[in-house]
């Protein structure tokens, strides 16, 4: 018997405290629905709650609180060396007799030790499943015992079935400021950790960034290889690159689809836009490594430039074309947003369409067009796969776009692909540079709102 | 004044100044048009070039073997447990029978695929019967081989630059004028896994992670996500703190997707412990990312009911939440979907936060569920992209294709679905 079984069964029970809650309102009802307070799905709904809810929430907290019951006994059991072991071994040994119990493979060799814990947790687990089911299922049959009792016409079970309900929306609405929760601390707590062996102005004005001499723990610090500026440099030089192909690409492309473009031919360009938006990342980054690379070597190499193979350029140019529809649309939507009538006065004192664009519709939608820029700029920051397939990996503080630079999204790559261990500086570096990137990220967004906001003339 | 010509309006220097605007104006338009043309070429350029890279990827080399299973090789009890290279080298050797030296025998045996000794050795442990027999076997050539046939190897280079020497140049085109070279289509690059060699990989194992983690993506972040918008848009007072969560919401979706892999492995692996590389744990992560992409699509769905709807069911007795259930959800359920599945889309096609939960690994078998260890189709992708055999090129962009396919097939749905059954107002 195993978690989901027991699982399963105070559902099923649940459900049957639906069917049979619904059952019993209409035979009360006999016939007659109207002389029920609440429909009978409500009872149904009623009885269902009432044994399932507090349930499924005393499982829940039994395998919680079981599991931690469990491990300290296990601990408590294990010969004195082992207990004495560090801190990691300690927990080696917990999880692999924890998967030599399931019938898993453990990583480290199986010993009698292993194998005595791995028995001690396999009964001490189904015992604490036994009780905390048993536990849990005679609630529910007390809960259904005692909402069934209460099904009469006169039962109001609509009110209290619909407030669940509405925290169960509010919770759903709440997950996504746990999500923001979530983000901050994981990437805040890691970051904090990683200040503490890294001084965190040596990070952000450091010059030198080389974290692979500094794997071992003994190094850390002394080498001062954590000096992110390079990768601010790239990120930079690459979003930048990006921006000049988007901005114009994009502005351009939106103006001709707002003022000057037949429907006909709106329908055809605008999905095109789309399909380009639809293409994963992935794919633009082997085109960039494949075919942009390439190209713009030979083509360097024909002007007598050296380029590198992974440069800047061929990055941010691909970034580029995969942010212009982004800013195509956020522009488009802002164009929209100026009223018919400002175009109209304006060609009517015989104003070409180009200044009509010039002097009337662009100064109107500037803050849209400025706030999707900016969204731009914070997308091109945090892309990643362009930047990890066809950008460098060896931190280079340059200015010519033609060399190979690399980004703080494909070094929080580098350093956390394959890594296991979670203490390093390494590892934890990852994590301050997503701090990094998350608050820039979030401040260009904010900014990005404020402009539209505050500047947005009110037409209607 | 009359019939000469005002000097503000119709003079020399106004006639300049007008042709000059004009000339500005057919400047800008041909240049805004210019960008879109040039938009249109890329996509023709990108999209194209991957398709024609990935058309060859679909098709594979074959080499046909008159494989004798003579008794000096193969024990009929131990059928599996035969010497499967002498048996090849005789096979090739009944169409090329002079290549008897040492060379010949290497040029021989790297013609075949380590898959195709694999199948002659299937071939025979499937059926003991076939001992001292000779049978007909197509086997699967070695990648060199397969690039050679389709014409990527560029026979006038020096043969020190090629990776396929003369000799076995020469045997080749030798088994292609006897007609015992053939390409079929590549069936098993649907149904295999990952692979060390290009001839055997396919994507099997990549599609089936990924549709693993779309199932735990879509469980996940549709309910949560249309009970989220809902609640926002039908029940959520007008107060401080519901503010936040819409704002908050509204930042959340503008986030980079690799910041949400930064929150997958700190939560789900090294908080709750959840299996490193499991498709369930890649589902969670991306059912984050999506969550606020369905959450605006929603709340703009709800936002397309009438309120007179509303009126009417409230008026008739119907509680708030039997309004939303009876007559709002359904009524938004058609642009609803349309948004769930082009968030879907989105998930499908990312890869970042991936990387960081492990997903990129070197994975052979097939996964049978959310918590077998597998790997997704971009990721997929960006493997075989940073993988330097030549063989890998055309997988990576058949790869390619196949994922587009998927993507042109869900937002193929989501405009069907807002076509056929959006009711306007």
């Amino acid at each position: 018997m195993n978690v989901t079984v027991f699982t399963v069964i105070l559902l099923v029970l649940a459900a049957a405290g639906f069917f049979m809650g619904r059952g019993r309102a209409i035979g009360l009802a006999a016939g007659r629905p109207a002389s029920l307070h609440s429909r009978p799905v409500h009872h149904g709904w009623y009885v269902a709650l009432a044994c399932g809810l507090p349930a499924i929430a005393l499982w829940v907290a039994a395998l919680a609180i079981g599991d931690r019951l469990v491990a300290s006994s296990v601990v408590a059991s294990l010969p004195q060396d082992l207990r004495d072991a560090s801190a990691p071994v300690l927990t080696r040994f917990l999880a692999d007799a924890e998967t030599l119990a399931r019938g898993g493979a453990p990583v480290i060799e199986i010993t009698p030790d292993l194998e005595a814990a791995a028995e001690r947790f396999a009964s001490l687990r189904a015992l604490e499943h036994w009780i905390g089911f048993a536990g849990a299922f005679a609630l529910g049959l007390v809960g259904f015992g005692l909402a069934f009792r209460r099904i009469a016409p006169a039962h109001h079970a609509r009110q209290p079935v619909e407030r669940v309900l509405l925290a169960a929306l509010l919770v759903a609405a709440a997950i996504s400021i746990l999500t923001t929760v979530g983000i901050v601390f994981s990437v805040l707590f890691e970051s904090i950790r990683f200040f503490d062996k890294v001084p965190i102005l040596d990070f952000l004005f450091g010059l030198r960034w080389s974290p692979q001499i500094a794997l071992r723990e003994d190094q850390v610090g002394s080498s001062g290889a954590f000096g992110a500026v390079p990768l601010f440099a790239g990120t930079l030089m690459v979003s930048a690159i990006a921006m000049l192909v988007a901005g114009p690409i994009g502005l351009l492309s939106a103006i001709y689809l707002a003022d000057y473009a037949h429907p006909g031919f709106r329908a055809v360009a605008k999905p095109m836009l789309e399909i380009l938006a639809g293409v994963p990342t992935v794919v633009y980054g082997f085109f960039a490594a494949l075919v942009v690379a390439p190209l713009l070597r030979d083509a360097g190499a024909g002007l007598g430039l050296s380029v590198a193979s992974e440069s800047a350029l061929a990055a941010g140019a691909v970034m580029g074309v995969m942010i212009v529809p982004f800013v195509s649309s956020l522009t488009d939507d802002a164009l929209a947003a100026v009223p018919q009538s400002l175009r109209d006065a304006s060609l009517g004192l015989g104003a070409t369409r180009q200044e009509t664009v010039a002097r009337v519709i662009l100064p109107a939608a500037l803050p849209g067009i400025v706030a999707g820029l900016l969204l731009a700029v914070s997308r091109a920051i945090g892309e990643t796969m362009i930047v990890v397939m066809a950008a460098g990996l060896a931190a280079n503080l340059t200015a010519n776009p033609l060399e190979a630079v690399t980004t703080v999204t494909v070094q929080i790559v580098t350093l956390l692909v394959g890594d296991q261990e979670f203490d390093s500086a390494k590892t934890l570096a990852a994590f301050a540079l997503g701090l990094a990137l998350f608050v820039i990220t979030l401040g260009l967004n904010v900014m990005a709102l404020r402009a539209v906001r505050k500047y947005r003339e009110e037409y209607d | 004044m009359a019939g000469a010509p005002t000097s503000l309006h119709m003079g020399a220097a106004a006639q300049r100044r007008l042709r000059r605007r004009y000339a500005r104006e057919f400047r800008f338009k041909a240049v805004s048009l210019g960008a879109l043309g040039l938009m249109a070429l890329f996509l023709v350029g990108f999209i194209g070039g991957i398709v024609a890279k990935g058309w060859s990827g679909f098709v594979t080399t074959e080499i046909r073997l008159d494989v004798t299973y003579s008794e000096r090789h193969v024990d009929a009890g131990d059928p599996a447990g035969g010497g499967f290279r002498p048996i090849v080298v005789e096979a090739l050797r009944k169409v090329i029978p002079e290549a008897t030296e040492r060379d010949d025998m290497r040029a021989l045996l790297g013609l075949v695929s380590n898959g195709g000794f694999v199948a002659v050795r299937d071939a025979v442990a499937e059926d003991p019967s076939l001992v001292g027999k000779a049978v007909e076997i197509w086997v699967p050539a070695a990648s060199d081989i397969d690039m050679l046939v389709k014409g990527h190897v560029d026979r006038g280079l020096p043969e020190d630059r090629r990776r396929t020497d003369d000799r076995t140049i020469g045997f080749v085109d030798r088994l292609e004028a006897a007609g015992d070279i053939r390409a079929t289509f590549n069936w098993d690059f649907f149904t295999t896994g990952d692979s060390r060699e290009p001839e055997l990989a396919g994507i099997g194992g990549a599609v089936l992670g990924s549709f693993w983690m779309l199932l735990v993506t879509f469980l996940v972040s549709f309910p949560t996500g249309v009970a989220a918008a809902v609640f926002l848009e039908e029940f959520a007072p007008r107060k401080k703190w519901v503010d936040v969560i819409e704002v908050n919401i509204n930042n959340l979706a503008a986030v980079p997707s690799i910041v949400f892999g930064l929150l997958g492995l700190a939560v789900f692996l090294n908080v709750m412990h959840l299996p490193r590389s499991a498709p369930v744990v890649g589902g969670l992560t991306l059912a984050l990312m999506t969550l606020p992409t369905i959450v605006i699509a929603t709340r703009a769905a709800l936002k397309g009911v009438p309120p007179s709807i509303r009126e009417a069911a409230l008026g008739l007795g119907a509680s708030p939440a039997q309004v939303v259930s009876h007559h709002v959800l359904p009524l938004a359920l058609p642009r609803l979907l349309t948004g769930a599945i082009v968030g879907m889309a989105q998930a499908l096609g990312e890869s970042a936060p991936l990387l960081m939960i492990g997903m990129v690994a070197f994975i052979v078998d097939l996964p049978s569920g959310p918590m077998d260890a597998a790997t997704a189709l971009p990721v997929q992708i960006y493997l075989w992209a940073d993988s330097p055999e030549r063989g890998f090129v055309e997988k990576t962009s058949a790869a390619i294709v196949v994922l587009l396919a998927f993507l042109v097939a869900m937002n193929g749905v989501a405009v069907y679905l807002r076509q056929r059954f959006e009711i306007r107002w």
